[in-house]
């Protein structure tokens, strides 16, 4: 085991430089820009989206953000996006929706870790005078595809999200591992064999996380899930199990962002971008699909000095956070999120959510009060940025009492994970 | 395996994810490690100006930036890192093919080189980090071989 450590004083990770760090205290985002609306169509099981088409969701989406904020499609000059990000690209969503100009398009790379990231982007391109309402979204249809085998070779059975074969998923490709299931399911052996977690410590997530989704009623799944339907469930990918995979689910989620200034005069309280963060250390890399990420910390969600820089940009400790909306495709990932957000020592996340601390309510830190992407609805982490809007508002359906500070993540996944903390007024 | 060799409590011993997935398209800095595979030889790129190993080959060093690497042969010993058990097919394809072990092995004295493959030989309950395994190589078809590990075998 090692020493319990907290985020920003692990030994084993190499630091960003004394002057880096100060740079980014110097020239903060922090406070600039504030999240004004947030907008999303229902959330379908796979597939039972069909008619409507991924951009018809996507428009609908910023259609209700818009009107939650008492703004208009006129409005909107920016688009912050990360990859999958909208049923079309910037151009078609500009030309079909009506957007008078186009002033500020970008996306973050990646694939999965950076839904509160591309929040961050809209702050940064608002705070530089870049744009003055930038809208980042999610779209998620899986109609014929699954996002379960992204990693699938490119077969008639693999779908349109399988990867075509590539020099370096030549590597691991022949070894069957198809889905980050899978994937995540290694790294989680291993955490097991590191700090002694267990399937029961798995359970946990999977059923704190549902207790939360059955009071939702934008959930998919508002059963509760018992012990005995977890440990009966079939065993997808050793050590994981149904229940420890998130929905497969169809649906779009939008968020408006604009000056803190600006926000003053708008329908809601402004919900303010405290800090935000994407990256990840280089030898991350591409992480699960390649598998020799560094022993110091390929047992982690990747998250480690993404998390250290928003917490230093928002100023706050993991203790200053009143709700964690840690992005949960697999529960495990939760684990390590919990670890290297500093929420416990590394190693000591099992103990942890064994002792209640992720629950709500009562919990130290409420962990997925909207039920997460396990049990209420899998849109690639903008639910999770909706739920920190809605617990900093005050009018979430689990609303963590007097929450102040509530913390989003994007990924695990390759680089870039992500990271935004927001505040109320 | 023959169903004979099942032992009495119906474990399976693991499978092997079909052929019909493995596709290799490499490239001008992964063909050599190929080829050797071919034949039957392990073969890991090490940057011939500061000696680090790098896998997958690519173009780079990622601690010195140099690009001429050396191909040093390796004996296909190697330690279970981690590993899964794929017991659900999360494609028609597999079906018939779980359970399957992917399985991550390090490399001794590579600096901590990794291969990724499956296990063979073995039930999955046998299987476990820190294992010592022995890489099998897999003849796909004609001119593709990809990596296995089977438990090691004393004295060898």
């Amino acid at each position: 085991m090692r020493d319990r450590t907290s985020v920003g004083h692990d030994p084993a990770m190499s630091q960003p430089d004394a002057a880096a760090l100060a740079a980014v205290n110097d020239l903060t985002l922090k406070d600039k820009a504030a999240v004004v609306g947030i907008g999303s169509t229902p959330y379908y099981r796979r597939g039972q989206s069909v008619p409507q088409t991924p951009l018809e969701l996507a428009g609908k989406a910023t259609l209700a953000a818009l009107e939650d904020a008492g703004l208009t499609i006129r409005d909107v000059d920016g688009l912050a996006l990360y990859s999958f990000g909208l049923g079309g690209d910037t151009s078609l969503f500009a030309q079909v929706m009506g957007i008078p100009e186009v002033r500020f398009t970008a996306m973050l790379t990646g694939g999965g870790g950076g839904a509160a990231g591309s929040v961050g982007l809209a702050a940064s391109a608002v705070a530089t005078g870049q744009a003055t309402c930038v809208v980042s979204l999610m779209t998620l249809q899986q109609a014929v595809n699954r996002f379960g085998t992204s990693f699938a070779p490119r077969t008639q059975s693999g779908g349109q999200y399988a990867a075509a074969a590539t020099p370096e998923s030549n590597f691991i490709q022949p070894s069957g591992l198809m889905g980050p299931g899978q994937m995540f399911a290694v790294l989680t052996m291993r955490h097991m064999h590191l700090y002694g977690t267990t399937r029961d410590h798995l359970a946990e997530v999977a059923i704190s996380t549902r207790a939360n989704a059955i009071r939702r009623p934008t959930s998919l799944m508002r059963e509760p899930l018992t012990r005995d339907d977890y440990f009966g469930a079939r065993m997808i990918s050793e050590p994981l199990c149904l229940y420890d995979f998130c929905l497969e689910t169809d649906g779009a989620v939008a968020v408006i962002t604009t000056t803190a200034e600006r926000a003053k005069d708008l329908r809601q309280p402004p919900v303010y971008v405290m800090g935000t963060a994407n990256g990840g250390m280089g030898r991350w890399g591409q992480a699960i699909t390649w598998m020799n990420m560094p022993d110091e910390y390929f047992v982690s969600s990747g998250h480690r000095p993404v998390a250290q820089r928003a917490y230093a940009m928002a100023g706050i400790q993991p203790s200053d956070v009143d709700v964690a909306l840690l992005y949960d495709h697999f529960s495990p990932m939760v684990l390590m999120q919990l670890e290297d957000y500093g929420f416990c020592g590394i190693g000591e996340s099992g103990p942890f959510v064994a002792d209640g601390n992720i629950r709500w309510p009562g919990g130290t830190t409420p962990v997925n009060t909207h039920g997460g992407n396990l049990s209420e609805a899998y849109i690639i982490g903008m639910t999770h940025v909706r739920e920190a809007v809605e617990q900093l508002r005050g009018t979430a359906v689990n609303q963590v009492v007097d929450a102040e500070i509530a913390l989003a993540t994007g990924g695990p996944a390759s680089i870039p994970t992500s990271a935004t903390i927001f505040r109320r007024p | 395996m023959a169903a004979s060799e099942l032992p009495e409590d119906g474990e399976p011993v693991a499978k092997l994810p079909p052929e019909e997935l493995i596709w290799l398209t490499p490239n001008e800095w992964t063909i050599h490690y190929w080829e050797a595979a071919a034949r039957h030889q392990l073969v890991v790129p090490r940057c011939v100006v500061c000696g680090t190993y790098r896998f997958p080959p690519s173009p780079f060093c990622y601690v010195c930036q140099n690009q001429e690497v050396e191909w040093v042969e390796q004996p296909g010993r190697g330690t279970v890192y981690s590993y899964t058990v794929a017991w659900h097919p999360l494609l028609p394809d597999v079906r018939g093919s779980v359970p399957y072990i992917p399985v991550v092995v390090e490399l001794p004295d590579t600096g901590g080189v990794r291969l990724v493959g499956d296990m063979v030989d073995v039930r999955p309950s046998e299987v476990h980090i820190g294992m010592e395994v022995e890489l099998v190589w897999r003849d796909v078809r004609e001119g593709v071989s990809v990596p296995t590990f089977r438990p090691a075998r004393n004295g060898q």
